[in-house]
């Protein structure tokens, strides 16, 4: 497989290395340490054993374990790291990346294909970093007559969107980045900016295939907005407030999916609706109109709203799993201490640990369920899905309103009811 | 011709007052290829109102080739390599009945062996071509794994060609004369294997695409061609059968050994794209039986192909036979002025014949329709070209 060029010296390849050593050492000493330090002067450090923390002694104690430990535990409690890296963007896009992955290999295996194999040694596992280097390398093209300012905010609106909604799901007890009381209302809220945002996209193109697809996306996710709310509404019935976190604690003990099977279907379609996933990927239908408003995308223009679609996917299949599946309940199955005997100040919290599992594990297999249509079904033609969305849908949910509405009254959950806890 | 002018009148007529309703300015004009995704090598232009195409003009002619002209400049034998160009993935049937025609031309008859070993590539490939075209039927419809599986599948059909012919797509197999060479040994039992195989499939797809409701919302009673219009508009194939005259060219007609086999002829009655979609799957199924009598009633040994003279040649004269191919009745007709090579050929496709449907079930039906219409109208952007 691995092929040297013709004039392949050994002592170049080395020298090459050696210049590539010298470049990032000097770049690193010149430019990054200096950087590290101002931002470390305007961070504030948190005191340990009662001297302040200064930078110099923050990499002084770095080499010491015992004396790191407060200052990562100092630092997983702080803002930015919710942000930017656990509950917030970078656990969604590992989600994101792992959902891309599976949903190769899962079609694959279902069409009697091998998927991506080559990208990596196991199973073609950097395909991605394959994919997304090509589309980074990619020359942007924007089409004449384009409305240049909307053009180039809309891609990064659909991802900040998507990032907006994904840092309102709760991952476990007490981690989400933004912990509203009107959580469920707020996620709806975020959700209608995307038609908004693929309208504007689609016009700002000065195409005609990506005008009919944005079309298609604005009629498509109006259609299904109203039955996706109100199969979110027994939910809040039940558990007496609009807040994720309550919600997901709300079901300890009973999920919420066996009291309302039918709202979770329609939650489900409508999520399905919501994200473009076939049967409902109308606004790119392919073999209709193109790539409906991804037309006139290209290079990372169109990479930055796959990352803004998959993202969206982990955001709603986490939703589907706090509103339905019970959030992070599950049996603890992590030890409370891993180091028994250690009594200094610790960083690992057996019941943390143990949501974030029962959490990711849930919303992965929800994300194989989202995956799933794929697979087996055709596209819907745009009035079939219509009637779908505004008939069959919302009466469906309906039901389930009533359904809830009659357990809270005969007390059997909701506050204070016989199996709530 | 004065009944289509007229047909085609109404037509546009029809198209007219949708827009007379309505504001001109209103109208979209879309060009649906060649580079579009859903359309091949192939252009039409449509015009729409909201969800409604109100016009549509099919544009053929991106990969003309002259195959015609090109077949007065060589003699009967050299014709068949380039003949097959027009349509690779129904290579044998292309050639079969030029083969017939020159065999008329120039009196020669083929031995019985050769007979049913043309007969049997001609069942094998055309599973193949429907194989592909139902794959691209999927794919169109947004139902990638209605892609996967008969591009896999077709592998069988592809294998089984490759040990017959020595070729896998283009195989030059017929000849004036019968066929180029003999099966191999052992051919018999593996195609036995194989189609047993591919019947068991064939019931898989039925459960995942045709019985998917889905798909039956999306093509019943989508772009239904009624009787009539298909006598008029003279459709063949596949599409014919789907409005509900059972037509074909192996039972009205039959050639070869034809007569000997004992087939069903296959169709629908709705008109619909669901049926147009259909029949070409119930076709495989019978192609499954026809390739399992083939193989029984075919003599165990004998010639399989002619002996020729260099450069046949035969009285000066014409001659016109068709065959029953993946999309319809496929003619030639020669006229030979007594030399080796043909004076004019014409070659009429079924392709050719069922685009000319194409406006009539397109005008008034819906924009997401277009995929489901054009391509169940068995469609060979390539071979209309010629």
């Amino acid at each position: 497989m691995a092929t040297a060029p013709k004039d392949f010296r050994f002592g170049n390849f080395v020298g090459s290395l050696i210049q590539l050593i010298f470049w990032i050492l000097i770049i690193v000493t010149l430019v990054g340490l200096p950087l590290i330090f101002i931002i470390l002067f305007y961070v504030p450090l948190p005191p340990v054993n009662g001297e302040v923390l200064t930078p110099y002694l923050f990499f002084s104690m770095m080499v010491d374990p015992t004396r790191t430990i407060p200052i990562i535990n100092f630092m997983i409690h702080t803002d930015m790291f919710r942000v930017a890296v656990f509950p917030g963007f970078s656990y969604a896009a590992l989600l994101a990346a792992a959902t891309i992955f599976i949903e190769r290999k899962f079609l694959a295996k279902m069409q009697l294909r091998i998927g991506p194999l080559y990208a990596g040694k196991i199973e073609g596992i950097l395909q991605l970093i394959a994919d997304g280097l090509k589309l980074i390398s990619k020359e942007i093209i924007v089409p004449s007559g384009a409305d240049k300012p909307i053009f180039w905010t809309a891609p990064v609106a659909f991802v900040v969107t998507a990032a907006a909604v994904v840092s309102l799901i709760p991952a476990a007890p007490g981690w989400v980045v933004a912990d509203l009381d009107v959580g469920i209302i707020a996620v709806f809220a975020f959700l209608g900016f995307f038609p908004l945002i693929a309208l504007l996209f689609s016009w700002a193109s000065n195409s005609k295939y990506p005008f009919i697809g944005g079309m298609r996306a604005l009629h498509q996710m109006i259609a299904f907005e109203i039955p996706f709310i109100l199969s979110a509404l027994p939910v809040v019935i039940l558990a007496g407030s609009l807040n994720l976190t309550d919600m997901a604690n709300a079901q300890y003990s009973y999920w919420f999916v066996f009291f309302l099977p039918i709202s979770a279907f329609v939650f489900y379609i409508s999520s399905l609706a919501e994200l473009e996933r076939i049967p409902f990927d109308l606004p790119e239908a392919e073999s209709e109109i193109v790539a409906g408003w991804l037309t006139e995308t290209s290079g990372m223009i169109y990479g930055l709203i796959q990352l803004g679609t998959y993202v969206k996917l982990y955001a709603l299949a986490g939703l589907f799993v706090i509103l339905f599946l019970g959030g992070w309940a599950g049996p603890q199955i992590f030890p409370e201490e891993i180091m028994p005997g250690y009594t200094g100040e610790k960083i690992y919290n057996a019941t943390t640990v143990n949501a974030v599992f029962w959490f990711t594990l849930k919303t992965l297999g929800m994300i194989m369920l989202i995956l799933l249509p794929r697979g087996i079904n055709p596209r819907i033609r745009i009035d079939i899905l219509l009637h779908t969305g505004w008939y069959k849908l919302i009466v469906l949910a309906f039901i389930n309103i009533f359904v809830a509405l009659l357990l809270v009254y005969g007390g059997v959950l909701g506050p204070g009811g016989l199996l709530s806890t | 011709m004065e009944n289509l002018d007229q047909k085609f009148n109404e037509t546009i007529k029809m198209g007219l007052e949708i827009v007379k309703e309505t504001e001109e300015d209103r109208l979209m004009t879309l060009s649906v290829g060649p580079q579009h995704p859903g359309s091949g090598h192939f252009r039409f232009t449509i015009k729409v109102d909201g969800d409604y195409v109100v016009y549509c003009d099919p544009d053929p002619g991106y990969v003309h080739r002259g195959e015609e002209k090109m077949c007065e400049y060589r003699n009967f034998i050299q014709n068949i390599p380039h003949l097959e160009r027009p349509v690779i993935h129904d290579s044998t049937n292309i050639t079969y009945s030029y083969s017939l025609a020159v065999e008329e031309l120039t009196n020669i008859q083929v031995p019985l062996r050769g007979q049913y070993i043309r007969a049997l590539a001609s069942e094998l490939n055309r599973q193949v071509y429907t194989l592909y075209w139902l794959g691209i039927y999927g794919i169109f419809l947004g139902h990638s794994t209605m892609f996967m599986w008969p591009v896999g599948d077709r592998e069988l059909f592809i294998d089984l060609l490759e040990a017959l012919t020595g070729a896998r797509v283009t195989h030059a197999f017929n000849i004036p004369g019968g066929v180029r060479n003999d099966m191999p040994e052992g051919f018999k039992e593996r195609c036995l294997r194989q189609v047993a195989y591919f019947e068991k499939r064939l019931d898989e797809y039925e459960d995942i695409f045709y019985n998917n409701p889905l798909f039956r919302q999306r093509t019943e009673g989508v772009g239904i061609l009624t009787k009539e219009d298909a006598i008029k508009l003279g459709v063949t194939g596949s599409v014919l059968r789907a409005s509900g005259i059972p037509f074909d060219v192996r039972k009205a007609e039959p050639y070869d050994i034809y007569n000997e086999i004992d087939f069903k002829v296959q169709y629908m009655k709705t008109g619909d794209s669901f049926a147009r979609s259909m029949v070409p799957f119930l076709d495989m199924r019978e192609s499954c039986q026809i390739i399992r009598q083939l193989l029984d009633k075919m003599p165990q040994s004998g010639e399989v192909r002619a002996k020729l003279q260099p450069n046949p040649k035969g009285p000066a004269g014409e001659s016109y036979k068709r065959v029953e191919s993946g999309r319809g009745a496929l003619g030639y007709y020669i006229v030979s002025d007594g030399t080796p090579k043909p004076y004019r050929v014409k070659l009429s496709v079924g392709s050719f014949r069922n685009i000319l449907a194409l406006p009539y079930l397109l005008i008034g039906s819906k924009l997401a329709d277009m995929p489901s219409i054009y391509w169940s109208l068995n469609y060979w952007p390539v071979e209309a070209d010629r």
